[in-house]
């Protein structure tokens, strides 16, 4: 069923009652060539382009709970590319190109809405670091505009420009950055992997691994074997027990990422803002709530709910930044776990074991990686042979010393 | 019209009148009112608009679960949004304006979106806007953006204070009604430390207003007497106007406690309680809900506990006729309470099919038509309620007849209160008598000890009877004082719950759907999410999508994600969805609840730590001396430190470049305060910093000082400094002015978790000594201007430090150089800094005093070829690629990064290494360039080689210079390489040495 705006005219006349379910509830066949694991953004998008790009067929996304349950329904929905390092960058770009046609491509609105994000610069040191990333951007076919004072006062006139710590002396800015509607994200890429054959399969979590002679054969689910040629992991948050089932212990550690929206309020942030110094961002949804957040929790755990230190580092941020939200008021905060992988960047790889292949590490910038990661992950269980822009991925770079450090943190899972 | 009664009232104070204001219009009001109230009795019956349809919206609720009362509060930088009227007490002066109307709230021309109502469905936007792409950013997205929103933001920097605290409790009651004051009496009674949070300002929750009798004594009394008790008890605090927000790990509670509306200077607005209790009674009551019948979102449809509330607290009518509509025994208090007032009740509509328990005999027993089995279908009037139509609850909505009323009470059951259980992972049940999710007691969220930290006491456990909710209340009381008290549990507290009398109820009848039948017109104007306009058809629409988890159909439809997160609507709107996939409700489930309970203002969680206190500024000594001067300021790290010094009319430019000048030809003093000292000591103290530096370190005699290197596990140099030995077992280590806590938490790391069994311990001196460079040729004359020390150069040479008094000042002075000049690093006690640096400036006066700041210190090691942590380094760069192996020891067995750096990607010779850069023409090279090789790789991307990592303007060599590290760079002296810059120009510069001046380094060791 194609959507449009005669469409939604013409169901308007019958009572919205023509509508068809988005996507069908099957049960599962006894076995597929392909089974992804993990029904969130990323292996929802996997699903879709093995389906539409890379012309596979018999592919199940198994779900433990409900389509877009992960990572994918609770970030802050922030899309850019502005990435410094040769293995993250033209990746990122890759994302945000097929963000740019993304809605036209699977025929749901996301609200793919480029309204730009801006990096704070407040020191010169700041400023060359961030020459050189607007640099490395445009040599990668991304954009960069470094904007000075006055053009940031233009923007948000109401920010703190005069703190002595962090006086606001521009911005590195990329237009092309902005949010996305989560959600919707998920609804699209599923809709889409549903309609050409893809068996979206909710409710069934995967307990054990059948693997025999070094070879995956398929899946102990709680709704029973799935036998499976190929099987794809995309299972951020969890992705170290998944993998456990194949014996395989990953260099990542879970971490709670908390993120918070406010009160609905008429727009005066148009785009994303990021105010690294003072561990903080914001952009403000087409609903009108301030959604912003700030460091990981820096314990270890599963738990998808953090704790209070972070929650007032983030308002003393956000206050830092912008005095007059103190009277704003925080209406919901939430958590989410994060792959915090060793060097800050992820892994989308073969595994030891043949036929079972990997994606995690995202760490906390999962979401705008959602189309670019689908793709490279369907390239790699299709082709067998990883995409050029994310050839870097690689589990082995840890045994080589390539790491993809973008904040130069070192081997520290909780400081990236 | 609502008013106000004549008489009555129990919570306002009718000797002090209060004048307030909405929408500009001037109103009076009591003590004791809420804004909600106030209006009310001003009949101001319409006071919002909805979100998306902008439909007229009235006051619906009395407390925390208010959706549609939100008014702007206060002017200027005391603007608030989105203010609930029903929390907010009035205050004399207050400043209410409407939100989300425009021109104005009787006329908003937004009710187009109502009219509109049929094409704009829960989702519409998913499935439109699509084409052509561009029309999203530039035509479809600044409209709908153009309607975000319900308040308008603050926009001046708030003016109000908030405080911080913490506390600590063996038992937290979150909840004042009697419930909660049981638990707290009878966990008080045992000498456990109990807190006692009630939200609102008044305690005894719903009791006093429903006129039960608690122990023989009307309900108010009872509570006064209760809280006259507890208030003597010192191991009691009671916190009103404290609502408890959320509940994390371990029973740690964050709670929001309202000091002043209207605080006088100085004073704090709200407070923030940290509470780490050991045990939490969730005693937070229960929420009635809506009805679902056509028409329940007009102004002057109301929850029956709340027309009670209004009639009752605030002596509020909210008209003179009240049609009560329910599915139990408890709204008949409601009419009750009106009858009380003298008002009208012209109908009790009860969906039962019969209505035959002690309340309803009561009513029928004053006249009033109790019809059971009745319903409402549909509601009329427009901006307020004029009248209801009845139809019957089985039916399908044919009209029986039509009620004339000003007013609509709803009761459509009450839902437990459950978030706080929630929060940390307690579970539900669904309790199919009563219709509603209460508290799992065998599923509760567990704190560090294993066991239940939250218990849910009264209302919020589901003892929604008096009787019931008294004695679960005082179980839960002494049960979490036995488990988080320190007394014994058989301890003083009383056996016996205080009883309350109240009438017996009959059950009520699950009713989701108002009538039964109602088809789709019906649904389409059955109101559940009343802020967000979610209707019965929506949920029903995004069932028939396949949006059937709960989680997809209130994502998908907006259910519940208001300002009041789905108080009355969450419950109301799952039901449905069980029904429209008949499903149980079970099956279905609710959302996660999340923190906080009822939204938190910003301040309040940032309190203090704002403007200058943020993240305060750290001084040097000498801070206010160079702030006299007109120095002009960096932030560097923690620190502000001058860049530069103007004088006259001078550019930061010039003022750089003479500085650099009078540290070549005669001689600069350098505030170096700011630079890390960390204090190393103990036996194992030189195998320690071997481990952590890449030299060797042990060896170093004492009295002298060595440059070293720490890396990271990787092998990246993360700092470095210099290291002097102080006494056998005793290292001062510097590092960077940003590094120094980094670089102590790393020692600290690496003592307390690996090589714990050393004996070494660390301090971090940083703030202890103020330390001043002086450089030049000419800095031994001005230390000896000062005298007490001999520097010559034979009894102080070059990488040494002596300890002595200089100019009667106690000091201990490095002779070491990040200039390439004859330098002298002083350190002295910080008390003593400024009176040294004020002693040098005169003792250096006849060679120019000059002051430098830290761009000149760049620009001087820069032309050294001196490499700074920051620019030569990001993270990924090797000792090595900077040609620094003469300071990694090849003899030791292991320091920190040595594995990381034998790792093939590290040895590799294609590595970008560290060189001179010098442009063609002279120019300075643009900072952060990359320079390009030929081609492009796989991706499309320009090739590149190498990048620029430090550029200046050599006033010593009057030209650009530059540092860059290029692939293979050493071994291409003289090659010339192309820095595309973001301006789009390609400026060519020739690899170099990248010492620039004095490369035999004779300059800094005379």
């Amino acid at each position: 069923m194609r959507y449009s705006g005669l469409r939604v005219i013409a169901e308007a006349l019958t009572g919205h009652k023509g509508w068809k379910p988005v996507w069908r509830d099957p049960a599962p066949q006894p076995d597929y060539d392909i089974v992804i694991v993990g029904g969130g953004g990323h292996g929802l998008a996997t699903a879709y382009y093995l389906a539409k790009e890379f012309g596979q067929k018999r592919i199940a996304v198994l779900e433990k709970g409900w389509l877009g349950s992960g990572n994918v329904g609770r970030n802050t929905t922030i899309i850019r590319s502005n990435y410094l390092l040769d293995g993250n960058e033209p990746f990122y770009e890759f994302s945000l190109r097929l963000w740019e046609g993304l809605e036209q491509d699977f025929n749901y609105n996301a609200m793919v809405s480029q309204r730009g994000i801006i990096n704070l610069i407040h020191t010169d040191a700041q400023r060359d670091a961030f020459t050189r990333r607007g640099n490395a951007m445009i040599l990668n076919g991304a954009d960069a505009e470094l904007l000075d004072q006055a053009q940031v006062r233009a923007m948000y006139p109401f920010l703190n420009f005069d703190n002595a710590r962090f006086p606001i002396k521009g911005a590195l800015m990329q237009r092309r950055g902005g949010t996305v509607r989560h959600d919707a994200v998920a609804w699209g890429y599923a809709r889409g992997a549903d309609s050409r054959g893809v068996d979206l399969i909710q409710n069934c979590e995967v307990t054990g691994m059948r693997i025999a002679g070094g070879r995956i054969l398929g899946l102990e689910t709680t709704r029973g074997f799935i036998g499976a040629r190929k099987v794809g992991v995309a299972v951020a948050g969890s992705s170290s027990r998944v993998m456990a089932h194949a014996g395989l212990r990953l260099p990542i550690e879970s971490h709670a990422l908390q993120a918070f929206v406010s009160e609905g309020l008429k727009p005066f942030i148009d785009g994303v803002m990021t105010f690294g110094a003072g561990h903080f961002y914001v952009s403000q949804s087409d609903k009108g709530g301030l959604v912003f957040g700030g460091d990981i929790d820096g314990y270890n755990s599963y738990a998808a709910r953090g704790n209070l230190p972070v929650i007032e580092d983030v308002a003393e941020g956000g206050m830092a930044l912008m005095p007059a939200i103190g009277r704003a008021r925080l209406l919901r905060i939430w958590g989410g776990i994060m792959d915090m992988s060793m060097d800050g960047s992820p892994i989308i790889d073969r595994t030891p074991v043949e036929g079972l292949y990997f994606n995690g590490g995202w760490c906390y910038g999962g979401f705008k990686a959602t189309p670019a990661s689908g793709w490279c992950f369907a390239h790699l269980l299709a082709r067998d042979e990883p995409h050029p822009t994310a050839r870097a991925y690689r589990f082995d770079r840890f045994l080589r010393g390539l790491m993809i450090d973008e904040k130069g943190q070192g081997a520290q899972p909780n400081l990236h | 019209m609502s008013t106000r009664l004549a008489t009555g009232g129990r919570l306002i104070d009718r000797t002090r009148p209060l004048g307030f204001s909405f929408d500009g219009a001037r109103l009076r009001g009591y003590a004791g009112d809420t804004l909600a109230s106030a209006l009310l009795a001003n009949d101001r019956m319409l006071v919002g608009r909805s979100f998306k349809y902008h439909r007229p919206r009235g006051i619906l609720a009395s407390g925390a679960e208010e959706p549609n009362a939100l008014l702007g509060l206060g002017t200027g930088a005391r603007f608030e949004p989105n203010v609930r009227a029903t929390q907010q007490p009035l205050f004399e002066g207050a400043t209410a304006t409407s939100q989300n109307a425009w021109p104005s709230l009787a006329f908003d021309i937004g009710i187009l979106n109502d009219l509109a109502a049929r094409l704009l469905p829960a989702g519409f936007y998913y499935k439109t806007f699509i084409h052509p792409r561009p029309f999203w950013k530039h035509l479809f997205e600044p409209v709908i953006r153009r309607a975000a929103g319900l308040g308008r933001a603050p926009r001046e920097a708030d003016a109000d204070r908030y405080e911080q605290l913490y506390a600590f409790a063996d038992v937290l009651v979150a909840g004042g009604g009697v419930a909660g004051i049981a638990a707290a009496l009878a966990a008080a009674a045992t000498g456990a430390r109990v807190i006692l949070a009630e939200q609102t300002a008044h305690w005894g929750g719903r009791a006093p207003v429903d006129g039960d009798r608690i122990d023989g004594q009307a309900a108010a009394e009872w509570v006064a007497a209760a809280l006259a008790r507890l208030g003597a008890m010192p191991n009691v605090t009671l916190l009103p106007r404290t609502m408890v927000a959320g509940v994390y790990d371990h029973g740690y509670v964050l709670a929001e406690e309202t000091l002043a509306d209207d605080p006088a200077p100085g004073h704090a607005r709200r407070r923030l309680w940290r509470i780490r209790a050991r045990r939490i009674i969730a005693a937070t009551g229960a929420i009635e809900r809506p009805l679902a019948f056509a028409g329940n979102d007009r102004p002057g449809v109301m929850l029956a506990s709340a027309v009670r509330d209004y009639v009752v607290n605030w002596a509020v009518s909210p008209g003179d006729r009240t049609v009560i509509v329910t599915n139990n025994d408890d709204a008949y208090r409601t009419a009750l309470a009106l009858l009380d007032a003298g008002l009208a009740v012209p109908a009790i509509l009860d969906a039962r099919p019969e209505a035959t328990g002690a309340l309803p005999a009561a009513l029928r027993a004053r006249g009033v038509r109790v019809e059971a089995g009745r319903a409402v279908a549909r509601v009329l009037g427009r901006g307020r309620v004029r009248a209801v139509q009845t139809c019957l609850q089985a039916g399908e909505g044919a009209v029986i007849d039509e009620i004339p009323c000003e007013a609509v009470a709803m009761s459509g059951g009450w839902s437990p209160v459950v978030h706080l259980w929630s929060h940390c992972g307690g579970k539900l049940r669904w309790d199919e008598g009563r219709a509603m999710f209460a508290p799992d007691p065998a599923r509760p969220p567990t704190g560090a000890d294993g066991a239940a930290m939250v218990i849910a006491a009264g209302a919020a456990s589901g003892a929604l009877h008096a009787t019931d909710c008294l004695r679960d209340g005082h179980e839960a009381g002494r049960r979490a004082a036995a488990e988080g008290g320190s007394m014994p549990p058989e301890a003083a507290s009383p056996a016996e719950a205080p009883h309350a009398e109240a009438p017996a109820e009959a059950p009520l009848m699950p009713v989701w759907r108002m009538p039964q039948g109602a088809g789709v017109r019906l649904a389409a104007k059955m109101w559940l999410d009343f802020q967000n306009d979610v209707k019965v058809s929506d949920v029903e629409l995004a069932a028939r999508e396949g949006y059937q988890s709960v989680e997809h159909a209130k994502r998908y439809t907006t259910l519940g994600m208001a300002t009041d997160q789905g108080k009355t609507s969450n419950i109301n709107g799952l039901a449905v969805l069980a029904g429209a996939i008949d499903a149980p409700i079970p099956a279905v489930g609710t959302t996660t609840f999340r923190p906080p309970y009822t939204p938190v203002v910003i301040g309040t969680l940032a309190g203090e730590a704002r403007g200058a206190v943020f993240q305060p500024l750290r001084r040097t000594p000498i801070h206010g001396w160079h702030e006299a001067r007109g120095a002009h300021w960096e932030p560097v790290g923690q620190w502000r430190r001058p860049y530069c010094f103007p004088q006259g009319g001078e550019s930061h430019a010039d003022a750089v470049r003479r500085e650099v000048l009078a540290v070549r030809n005669a001689v600069g003093l350098l505030d170096a305060s700011t630079l890390g000292k960390i204090l190393v000591k103990g036996p194992d103290a030189g195998r320690f910093l071997d481990m952590l530096y890449t030299g060797v370190m042990s060896t170093l005699p004492v009295g002298k000082c060595r440059y070293g290197l720490m890396c990271n596990e990787n092998g990246f140099l993360s700092d470095d400094g210099v290291v002097a030995r102080l006494s056998e077992d005793t290292f001062l280590c510097h590092t960077t002015s940003g590094g120094a806590d980094r670089i102590h938490g790393w020692m600290e790391d690496w003592l307390q978790c690996e090589w714990w069994d050393w004996k070494v311990y660390t301090a971090n001196l940083t703030e202890q000594y103020a330390q001043i460079a002086v450089v030049g040729p000419k800095a031994r004359a001005v230390l000896e201007g000062l005298g007490g020390i001999d520097v010559s150069a034979e009894a102080f040479p070059f990488m040494a430090w002596v300890e002595g008094t200089l100019g009667g000042i106690p000091a201990r002075i490095y002779r070491i150089s990040f200039s390439g000049e004859l330098s002298y690093e002083i350190a002295v006690p910080a008390a003593r800094g400024l009176e040294l640096w004020e002693r040098l400036m005169d003792a250096a006066a006849p060679h120019g005093a000059t002051p430098y700041g830290t761009e000149a210190l760049h620009v001087l090691r820069a032309e050294k070829g001196f490499i700074m942590i920051g620019d030569e380094t990001d993270g990924t760069v090797t000792p090595q690629d900077l040609n620094l192996g003469w300071a990694i020891s090849k003899k030791k067995a292991d320091y920190l990064g040595k594995r990381g750096q034998e790792r093939s990607f590290l040895t590799h010779p294609d590595r970008w290494r560290l060189v001179g850069l010098e442009t063609l023409d002279g120019s300075v090279l643009p900072d952060g360039a990359y320079a390009v090789a030929e081609g492009t790789n796989a991706n499309g991307q320009r090739n590149t080689q190498g990048r620029v990592t430090s550029t200046y303007f050599s006033p010593t060599l009057g030209r650009g210079i530059a540092m860059g590290l290029i692939a293979r760079g050493p071994e291409r002296m003289g090659e010339v390489v192309g820095f595309p810059t973001l301006d789009g120009r390609v400026v060519q510069a020739r690899i170099c040495d990248p010492v620039f001046y004095d490369k035999a380094g004779e300059k800094q060791n005379v």
